[in-house]
């Protein structure tokens, strides 16, 4: 029996179709070793090998890696959310009603999208300080600190416009507040600093270009939904995948030398 | 064989020649398994978190949005609840647009205006004790704390409330607040405007702003190494964020303990 069993496995990590996706054996070698993470695409985001210190916890806090996880885990739920969510002021908030009382799972996708939206901003501030303490912008990898600041940025803006689309009353008034500022952007905002010399007005400024109109209303809402489930992690993914590659052309995680 | 001799040669050379500083390769080790499976536990463990985290606390979700009833008080999200609070102390073209802007790129020059080479890859306070301190004043003395307050301390009119007192929205908070030419030994100078300008608070900005730093650079350039190094561009990156953001714990000492409001009245803005 048990030869048979093993002769099944042979016959499948022989055959043509298994070799076609798996290009290694698993016997524990430090080719087979190597070969697991050069041969697969999602691996090889790895070198083959890293610097004994750099797989410790204390060292990363793992807080790099546990942003990327929750990024997945957001893009993965929010793909679920988009199949019930309509942007439009009519029908946001029941759809949000109807995703949480009558959609199988529903009130779970929905709350882990929005607690892994916390976690992402707070593990995206404490990766940055484990940067910081650990010195590790300077040289040669100041342009992935650089890299890193536009990811944290964001990061906040992809909650921020998340935020306003359980159109409730938290949702919009957090927004109104939020978007407020930007009336008093210098030369931009009708209230701000040397508007009458730019000659913005409500209807036309900084602020009204943001929302759509002068509230936060429908066109508004249409634009962040827009923003969050289009533009801004299309960009967010871009500038991730640049963020690892610089990872390793910056000579892998940093470390003394 | 007239080559054996220099080959020797060669070899002691090598010998006696100092080790290159790059570490040997047996110091690193496989990804495949030593990081692949810390990773794969570390997600497991996050999701498991997530998942029951999500399965005991919904998510919130208010009354429909209702454009004509103002909650008070009505906050940011908490993770912009720092520059919320900042427009305590700062007019909205400063807390909103400018503050926030320098916020970014100063963490982004960062790495150019740092330019000691020390504690690069491990963790050190001795060998980076200004930047460290800085970061970490910033980060959590300023940013972490006024988030806190604005989360937890504050109510309706954006009033502070310790935790265990009541929301009263009619709570009444003399408003007490002068402007600094209206201020105390100040009033003495009768507020002189030059196009409307206040000259007090244009003098004391200037001084801060632009006085003190070049005087600075004038007296210790000469004698300290680590200015020279700088040189003037990177050190005045450097003394403009470090004075702009003392600007705020400046601000929040004027106005909580001596009750002014604005440093400087102009027709555009004020600060
Ligand atoms: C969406 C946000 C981000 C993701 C997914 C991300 C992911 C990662 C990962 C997986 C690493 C590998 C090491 C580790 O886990 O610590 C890393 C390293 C790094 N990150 Fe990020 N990061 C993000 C944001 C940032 C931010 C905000 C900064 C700084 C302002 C930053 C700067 C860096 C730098 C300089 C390194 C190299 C560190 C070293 O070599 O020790 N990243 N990042």
């Amino acid at each position: 029996m048990i030869k048979r069993l093993k002769d099944l496995k042979k016959t499948i990590l022989e055959s043509q179709v298994w070799r076609s996706m798996f290009r290694h054996d698993y016997a524990d070698t430090p080719r087979n070793r190597t070969l697991q993470i050069m041969s697969n695409v999602w691996m090889h985001l790895h070198p083959p090998k890293v610097r004994r210190h750099a797989i410790r916890i204390r060292f990363t806090w793992c807080m790099g890696g546990i942003t990327f996880l929750l990024f997945l885990v957001l893009t993965v739920t929010g793909v679920v959310l988009m199949f019930y969510y309509r942007p439009v002021a009519e029908y946001a908030y029941a759809d949000m009603k109807y995703l949480q009382f009558d959609v199988p799972f529903g009130m779970l996708v929905r709350n882990m999208h929005r607690w892994a939206a916390h976690g992402m901003v707070i593990t995206v501030w404490l990766h940055m300080f484990r940067v910081f303490m650990t010195g590790s912008y300077k040289s040669p990898r100041e342009f992935n600190w650089v890299i890193g600041v536009i990811l944290l940025t964001l990061t906040l803006l992809l909650s921020f416009t998340g935020y306003l689309l359980p159109w409730d009353q938290l949702s919009i008034w957090a927004v109104t507040v939020g978007t407020n500022m930007a009336r008093a952007t210098p030369l931009l905002g009708h209230e701000g600093p040397f508007a009458q010399v730019a000659g913005v007005t409500p209807r036309y400024d900084a602020r009204a270009f943001l929302l759509g109109g002068t509230i936060v209303g429908p066109p508004t809402l249409l634009r962040f939904y827009v923003l969050h489930c289009i533009f801004l992690p299309i960009l967010a993914s871009l500038l991730m995948i640049v963020h690892f590659w610089r990872i390793r052309k910056d000579g892998g995680i940093s470390g003394p030398l | 064989m007239a080559e054996a001799p220099g080959r020797a040669a060669v070899a002691e050379k090598a010998k006696a020649a100092p080790k290159p500083k790059i570490k040997p390769i047996e110091d690193r080790v496989h990804c495949w398994p030593y990081l692949v499976r810390s990773e794969y536990v570390c997600s497991i463990i996050i999701t498991a978190l997530l998942m029951v985290w999500s399965i005991g606390i919904d998510a919130p979700m208010e009354e429909p949005a209702n454009p004509t009833n103002t909650p008070n008080p009505s906050k940011a999200p908490w993770y912009f609840l720092g520059l919320q609070e900042m427009l305590v102390y700062f007019d909205p073209w400063m807390a909103g647009v400018v503050l926030p802007s320098l916020i970014i790129v100063g963490l982004m020059v960062i790495p150019f205006i740092d330019i000691n080479p020390r504690g690069n890859g491990y963790y050190t306070f001795q060998e980076r004790k200004f930047a460290v301190t800085m970061f970490l004043f910033g980060f959590l003395i300023l940013w972490v704390s006024l988030i806190v307050t604005g989360v937890f301390l504050r109510g309706p009119g954006w009033n502070l409330f310790w935790p265990w007192e009541v929301w009263d929205p009619h709570k009444v908070v003399a408003l007490t607040n002068v402007d600094l030419p209206y201020w105390g030994p100040f009033k003495v100078l009768g507020n002189p405007k030059i196009f409307d300008v206040e000259l007090l608070g244009l003098t004391l900005v200037t001084l801060y702003l632009i006085v003190l730093p070049v005087a600075f650079w004038f007296w210790k350039s000469k004698t300290s190494p680590i200015l020279q190094e700088l040189g003037p561009l990177r050190y005045g990156i450097v003394a403009f964020l470090f004075l702009t953001m003392m600007g705020l714990p400046i601000k929040m000492v004027l106005r909580i303990a001596f009750n002014i409001k604005y440093l400087w009245v102009t027709p555009w803005f004020n600060v």
